[in-house]
């Protein structure tokens, strides 16, 4: 399980590290897009990883490593909302230079 | 305390703009007037309340109480609940910010918020984010009043879209979003070691972390700091910075002046919270690269401001150097310099600020900075209709030229620190406390105070140069036409740092208290968390 999401978070980071570094600015939203699911992984992998236990505790006594950590599941909530935004906002720019610039390379020219 | 409302005064720097700035979006374009009144009474409304915030917190203090406030969001008690805390330095960030703001939103007003749309909304939702983000005492939420304030930032960049502004943002918003996945991961490491994000109960529980976790905690904070650091702008991390704000609406450039400020204040919060002092197993280290930092930056900005051809160019560098020095002071130790470096802060981001708004005055003469490109989106509109507009708000005044030449010089004497200026007092001030230091951190004390003078006389060089060539350098073009609207804000921002310079016993004294406050760490924890827990 732990490897198995390990090998996922290191997997997108990788590609996304490599789609930013190119030059095509579809490339680097892609990349910032991978990049931000393995983060968005990886915070809910700070909270433990746990199979078959409820985040929610009850009131009372409760024994809590039998329950899952509820808070960055939170997290990752407002992490994916605010990156979804984020995309959104970078394709906006992206289509406005493409319009302006009439390429798609990240500095507004081939260099040609 | 929480007596009545004013236990209720904390959160209003962040709901005012929040809901003024949606209200502002329901009415239609072409309501100009009506937009530019609620913004402004908006904005004065923010200067006064964080004015009176500001006050309180110094009256308390000096009276020998706590200072710091905590306002409880929903009353849920820390660590549980989310916390503002309002301190000694987030009183000072928060008049910083709405003064800025108000001097900002009174010069677009002449002609440069019809340069695109919503440019009123966007600038309330940047001064929320900004608010928020020196109120909050939560690390997360940091975050997200971060991303508010960039979201904010990248449709201000984008105002009066042009060819090169587009270039400038595709770069600005890919580099900060990239920044702000950085900044998930370091609070997620910090998350996962200590199980909490309240910066108050985190400085409990940094000191309770094992050796064997002990490794990650750094690493995330090491990245958390390189989050911040990038939109601090120190080298080689900040090299965005003066070509963005270059390319951006000059008064949204004054206004960014704050924004890259927040990446200071970032640094002053949480990581001198957290790792420095005696709490810490790894202090030196991370104030080690903060100093280094620091000179290397100054060092990069000097190299800059002396080669940069255009005024735009030569503030954004000199925002550059600011960020470096304050880094430099902050890495340098806590006390005299730290206050110094506050005084600089608040002296350098106004002058920078009026200096911005003051460039596009003094080249609008050759009128190469045009406005202009084609229309992106379909409900804007591009180009200006400056000349039957401008006789509509204020009084065209003359003697422009001295007027441009006088403000020019003022500011040049703020940013360089030569006397008789607050500028000089705060670089003063500083270099006192670095000569005290010298026992202690040896021979780069004086890399430091060689660097402060050097770059002072840098940006004299190059302002001179440049300042010669467009104001009294003789020109075919026409005198140009000033609005009292344009001055006002220009003046509004110069004489604060005029009262800065009358008023320096007072304020100096605010800034010691502030730099004591700021290595007071279980003032700060009791203050969050209650008497028990700081005594634990």
């Amino acid at each position: 399980m732990e490897l198995v999401l390990a090998l996922g978070i290191g997997i997108l980071t990788a590609s996304g590290v490599w789609l930013i570094l190119r030059p095509r600015t579809f490339q680097v939203i892609l990349g910032l897009s991978l990049i931000s699911y393995a983060v968005n992984m990886f915070i809910y992998a700070m909270g433990r990883l746990k199979v078959d236990a409820p985040p929610i505790v009850g009131s009372g006594a409760v024994e809590a490593s039998r329950y899952d950590d509820p808070l960055p599941q939170a997290l990752v909530l407002t992490a994916i909302v605010i990156s979804f935004a984020m995309t959104a906002l970078l394709l906006v720019v992206l289509l406005a230079s493409r319009g302006i610039t009439g390429t798609d390379h990240v500095d507004g020219d081939d260099g040609e | 305390m929480s007596a009545g409302w004013a236990g209720h005064l904390i959160i209003v720097p962040i709901l005012l703009p929040l809901v003024a700035g949606a209200v502002l979006l329901l009415l239609r374009e072409q309501r100009r007037t009506a937009k530019r009144v609620i913004a402004l009474g908006t904005t004065a409304t923010l200067v006064l309340v964080s004015a009176l915030l500001l006050t309180g917190v110094a009256c308390t203090g000096f009276a020998g109480d706590p200072a710091t406030l905590v306002y409880r969001i929903g009353n849920w008690p820390a660590p549980f609940g989310i916390v503002l805390v309002l301190d000694w330095l987030s009183a000072l960030m928060l008049v910083l910010t709405s003064v800025v703001g108000l001097a900002t939103l009174i010069y677009a007003a002449t002609r440069w918020d019809q340069a695109g749309p919503r440019f009123h909304t966007l600038l309330l939702f940047q001064l929320m984010g900004l608010n928020g983000a020196f109120l909050t005492g939560d690390l997360f939420n940091l975050f997200v009043f971060f991303e508010v304030l960039l979201a904010a930032s990248f449709g201000l960049l984008l105002h009066g879209s042009s060819k090169a502004r587009i270039k400038a943002a595709l770069h600005y918003v890919a580099l900060n979003v990239a920044t702000s996945l950085l900044f998930l991961i370091g609070a997620a490491l910090i998350y996962g070691v200590t199980g909490t994000l309240n910066m108050a109960h985190l400085v409990l529980q940094v000191a309770s972390v094992s050796d064997q976790d002990l490794p990650m905690l750094q690493a995330g904070m090491a990245i958390l700091t390189i989050a911040f650091l990038v939109k601090a702008g120190m080298w080689p991390l900040g090299f965005w910075l003066p070509r963005t704000y270059a390319t951006a609406a000059p008064p949204v450039a004054a206004l960014f002046t704050i924004l890259s400020k927040v990446g200071v204040y970032a640094v002053l919060r949480v990581p001198l919270l957290l790792f420095v002092g005696e709490i810490s197993r790894t202090a030196g280290a991370a104030q080690q690269w903060l100093f280094f930092g620091g000179v290397c930056t100054i060092a990069f900005g000097i190299i800059g401001v002396l080669a940069a051809r255009r005024l735009s160019r030569i503030a954004g560098y000199s925002l550059t150097i600011s960020a470096g020095t304050l880094l430099a002071a902050v890495g340098a130790g806590e006390g005299s310099v730290l206050a110094g470096a506050l005084f600089y802060l608040v002296s350098s981001t106004l002058a920078v600020a009026a200096f911005y708004l003051l460039i596009e005055l003094v080249e609008r003469r050759d009128a190469a900075t045009a406005l202009g490109g084609e229309p992106v989106f379909d409900d804007e509109y591009v180009g200006l209709m400056p000349m039957e507009q401008e006789s509509e708000i204020g009084v065209v005044i003359p003697a422009s030229v001295a007027i441009l030449g006088g403000g020019f010089a003022f500011c040049v004497l703020l940013i360089a620190g030569l006397p008789p200026l607050s500028g000089f007092l705060a670089k003063f001030a500083m270099i006192n406390g670095l000569l005290d230091l010298r026992d202690t951190v040896g021979a780069p004390v004086w890399w430091l105070v060689g660097l402060i003078v050097g770059s002072g006389l840098a940006t004299l060089i190059a302002t001179t140069r440049a300042g010669i060539d467009l104001i009294w350098a003789p020109s075919e073009s026409p005198q140009p036409a000033l609005q009292l609207t344009e001055i006002l804000p220009v003046g509004l921002l110069l004489a604060i740092c005029l009262a800065l310079t009358i008023f320096a016993g007072p304020v100096m004294r605010y800034m010691e208290r502030t730099s004591q406050s700021l290595g007071d760490r279980h003032g700060y924890v009791e203050a969050v968390l209650g008497p028990q827990a700081a005594g634990r």
